[in-house]
């Protein structure tokens, strides 16, 4: 009890109370009302906003199962490599999304890698715009989220029992069949895992979109700052309740799905 | 197996996780004064900016201090909280976990929104202090979750043992309990100060214009200038992290070691 | 500061007497205590012997102050430990899988208790040397657990136990995650040091024929009460109730009425047979019991060369035979369909018997038990 005393004061003080009085200002500004959430109803800048940061969640979540579950499958086979691959996901996990986004914008842009490979190809005559596209977005952000996806799925397939392949080989189902009615079914639990961090994540980003996209790709915690910066709090405070309630109501309503209990400890960071 | 997962596509989705740090330490290496890859020719003129600049070694500096800071009071808060947890009774535990945790979820503008709103009251933005304060917040569930998962790991036998042996409570918490979960506390810590090193979001709020964190610094050149400058701070970061994550490796390596050095020689 | 820590390990010090008083201990979960008590003599051997959630370990927590008893009284030495923390209690405990502390060497994880202690660092090492000797473990005190195998690190596990001379030695299951053969071993040791040290052990173990090598005495410990306390050969040959007749060792059991009394001895009738039998009670004429015999103490008839005339007989069916070496085993089928086991050690003298051939099987009045 008196263990956890300091830490759960400090939480209050300096974490909890800010955030809530915080939101609070979307109710009692200039009194208490729900106004400036009826006000969010007609708002196409929010409306907008919100179906761009709930479209790019989706994007990102189906761009890391489909580009993390093979690495995953990879992983837990892997003995020789297994080392080298753990560290070719870990390190871009440890780096800063800051620099991640930047790595970005050299690839992505107008004289960036990929655009002088492709004119020196051939294959294009005048460099295309990549970078502050939608597009360049989801590439930075599947990069960034892609550990999120692949670690909780390798953990679900580690604890496949291996011997059960075995006997569905063994019982002669080919390797394609073994694979859909084995071990894909087994490993659902990562994969709602995974899936669940990366969208939950992907909701709150604020630097790859401002550092990559273009003046259309705004996402809600774009609005939120840039609505702090005007000193329009009510609506910031308005905007980071749907945000906060957005990501709560996801997480509530996959509560039930299995190995959703270990995500968030795993969300190492 | 091999058949439909040809190790060719993961190599492709590996080479897209590795690729950008390799490419941004490569331009940081670049002669050329825009950003433009593979290099005309190598040179350490970058980094030779960057070790002559203040605007770019104060902000260094700032970063560095926050982030001692933040280990120092994340590691003490979390690992007392994560000793503590566990003795809580149900309930309470899940009220507790919930709070100590939710950073993890909470979206980061809000709470560093939040902590602006608040902080700007008592004068404290554009202090280092409230930067300490609000990177504290967001470290402390890695050292709390890093903490428990250790203690998890931890036979309740051995503390009984040590009780049955005569040690007293307190004893036995700082000659079992502390040694048996300084990994956790070690990986924890080490969470703690990248987090803080890396923070951007609430320093973009709480910098002000008197403490310019690092992040906060890179943040700005882009908008202006994007010059190779910002790769070799990049490459640096990538660098001590790594270095970071290899010392915490080889500790554990080599505690492990010492305690399986004789095993060759044992019949 | 313990009493008889500076002796030297040779001299023993008498063992502790353990007096548990009406001891309880609800639970939710299993492992409830309803109702123990039993007196433990100074320098005895005693095992709790029973089934996995009948009790035993959390009577042997309580004893170390693990566990506080919802009801009853822990004495040790007449003196009541209830309230006292454990890490006052004295008592030297050796836990399943060990409980060594991994970060610590051989030594210093026998030097641990003497440390608590305010031993000092010279008597010390003098100390962990002799008990590493006293376990046939010299040499070893600068290894960590994990370099041990699973028999060193038990024995570790012990000399850490005793090393700072406790009068009582509690154990928990210890040798339950060893290979028989290392266990059999070990079992032996545990006497012998048991004996050297003259001081007393409670062992706690699921293993009916661990308990009947190593104990002085056995408490069989059934649904968090004690079912019989007794030496081996008391819960062997007379097994007060069918729990313990089934527990320890193979037991046949057959349905009989009770006929009448001749001083000690029941007679009963049993499918169709007169059986005489000894009992602790009185069983009234006309009711309805169960008699037990061991298989091993039953003979076909025919190979008792007539002295089968004073023994119980029954006559039965073979309905199955396994050659297993060093004996033979049968079940038999009797009147009423009852089941009953045989083994007769092998000989190549003794003839065999085929499965449907009709036999008498004849054993001794003093070999069976009415429960």
């Amino acid at each position: 009890m008196l263990l956890v005393a300091p830490l759960v004061l400090y939480m209050i003080v300096l974490y909890a109370l800010p955030v809530v009085t915080m939101l609070l200002r979307s109710f009692n500004d200039p009194t208490w009302s729900l106004v400036h959430y009826r006000e969010l109803m007609d708002d196409s800048v929010f409306f907008n906003t919100l179906v761009n940061t709930l479209y790019t969640a989706f994007i990102v979540t189906l761009g890391t199962l489909v580009l993390g579950y093979p690495v995953a499958v990879a992983l837990v086979r892997a003995k020789k490599w297994a080392p080298l691959i753990i560290v070719i996901i870990l390190l871009p996990f440890w780096t800063s999304v800051l620099v991640r986004s930047y790595a970005w914008m050299v690839l992505l842009g107008r004289h960036g890698l990929i655009n002088e490979a492709l004119m020196a190809a051939g294959l294009i005559d005048r460099p295309l715009r990549i970078l502050n596209t939608a597009l360049a977005v989801y590439i930075g952000m599947i990069h960034i989220l892609l550990p999120y996806m692949i670690l909780p799925i390798a953990n679900a397939l580690r604890q496949i029992d291996p011997s059960l392949a075995r006997a569905a080989s063994g019982l002669g189902s080919p390797p394609w069949r073994t694979f859909l009615q084995v071990t894909l079914p087994l490993s659902i639990p990562g994969v709602a895992a995974g899936g669940l961090l990366v969208f939950v994540l992907s909701l709150g980003f604020y630097i790859t979109p401002a550092m990559l996209g273009g003046p259309r790709d705004i996402t809600l915690s774009m609005l939120i700052a840039n609505q702090v910066d005007q000193l329009n709090w009510a609506y910031a405070a308005c905007l980071s309740g749907v945000l906060l309630a957005t990501a709560l109501v996801i997480i509530a309503a996959c509560r039930r799905l299995p190995g959703i209990g270990n995500a968030f400890k795993m969300s190492a960071r | 197996m091999k058949s439909i997962l040809p190790s060719s596509v993961v190599g492709l989705i590996l080479i897209f996780l590795a690729f950008p740090i390799i490419v941004v330490a490569a331009v940081s290496f670049s002669s050329a004064n825009y950003l433009t890859f593979p290099p005309p020719a190598l040179s350490l003129k970058w980094y030779r900016v960057y070790f002559g600049a203040e605007n770019w070694l104060n902000p260094t500096w700032l970063s560095l201090w926050v982030a001692a800071a933040v280990v120092v009071l994340s590691t003490l808060l979390g690992t007392l909280a994560a000793l503590g947890i566990a003795r809580l009774p149900r309930p309470l535990r899940i009220l507790v976990s919930g709070l100590i945790l939710s950073p993890l979820i909470v979206p980061v503008i809000v709470v560093a929104i939040g902590v602006y709103y608040a902080f700007s009251r008592y004068g404290l933005v554009g202090k280092p202090i409230a930067l300490v304060l609000a990177h504290t917040s967001l470290a402390v569930p890695f050292v709390v979750t890093s903490v428990t998962a250790t203690l998890a790991g931890i036979d309740p036998r051995l503390e009984q043992a040590a009780l049955s042996l005569g040690a007293t409570p307190r004893g036995t918490f700082f000659q079992i309990t502390l040694p048996l979960i300084q990994p956790g506390v070690i990986v924890g810590a080490l969470f703690a100060f990248i987090t803080s090193f890396d923070e951007l979001i609430v320093s973009l709020f709480l910098s002000g214009q008197g403490a310019v964190t690092l992040p906060r610094r890179m943040w700005e050149d882009l908008r202006y200038a994007i010059d190779p400058t910002i790769a070799a701070v990049s490459t640096l970061t990538i660098v001590l992290t790594a270095v970071l994550l290899g010392a915490a490796h080889w500790l554990r390596k080599r505690s492990e070691q010492n305690r399986t050095l004789v095993t060759s020689s044992a019949p | 500061m313990a009493p008889g820590v500076r002796d030297t390990v040779s001299s023993t010090g008498s063992g502790a007497s353990v007096s548990l008083a009406g001891l309880e201990k609800s639970y939710e979960r299993v492992g409830a205590v309803n109702g123990v008590s039993l007196d433990i003599r100074s320098g005895e051997f005693l095992t709790l012997l029973g089934p996995s959630g009948s009790g035993k370990t959390t009577t042997l927590m309580m004893i170390a102050g693990f566990e506080q008893p919802t009801k009853g009284d822990i004495a040790i030495d007449g003196t009541s430990v209830v309230a006292m923390p454990p890490h006052k209690r004295n008592i030297g405990m050796v836990f399943q899988n060990y409980a060594l502390f991994p970060h610590l060497t051989v030594a210093e994880n026998i030097g641990f208790p003497l440390k608590q202690r305010g031993v000092a660092k010279a008597e010390r090492a003098k100390l962990v040397g002799e008990a590493l000797e006293l376990v046939h473990l010299p040499g070893y005190g600068g290894r960590y657990p994990r370099q041990l195998s699973g028999g060193q690190q038990q024995r570790v596990a012990l000399a850490r136990a005793i090393v700072f001379k406790p009068r009582l030695l509690l154990m928990d299951e210890p040798l339950g995650a060893l290979d028989k053969q290392l266990r059999e071993n070990l079992q032996l040791e545990m006497r012998r040091l048991h004996a050297d040290l003259g001081i007393t052990f409670i062992y706690v173990t699921h293993d009916q024929e661990e308990a009947l090598t190593m104990s002085d005495r056995i408490a069989v410990m059934n649904e968090g009460l004690v079912s019989q306390v007794g030496s081996p050969e008391d819960l062997y040959d007379r097994p007060c109730n069918r729990f313990v007749a089934g527990f320890i060792g193979e037991s046949n059991f057959l349905p009989a009425t009770v006929k009448g009394l001749e001083g000690d001895i029941v007679i009963a009738e049993c499918q169709g047979a007169v059986i005489r039998a000894t009992c602790p009670s009185r069983p009234s004429s006309g009711s309805t019991v169960t008699l037990t015999t061991r298989p091993e103490r039953l003979r076909f008839a025919d190979t008792l060369n007539g002295s089968a005339q004073s023994m119980n007989r029954m006559a039965v069916t073979v309905t199955e035979a396994v050659f297993a070496g060093e004996r033979c085993r049968y079940m038999l089928k009797a009147a009423d369909g009852t089941m009953i086991v045989l083994k007769e050690p092998s000989s190549a003298a003794i003839r065999r018997r085929t499965v449907g051939e009709h036999a008498e099987i004849a054993w001794s009045v003093a070999d069976t038990i009415l429960v």
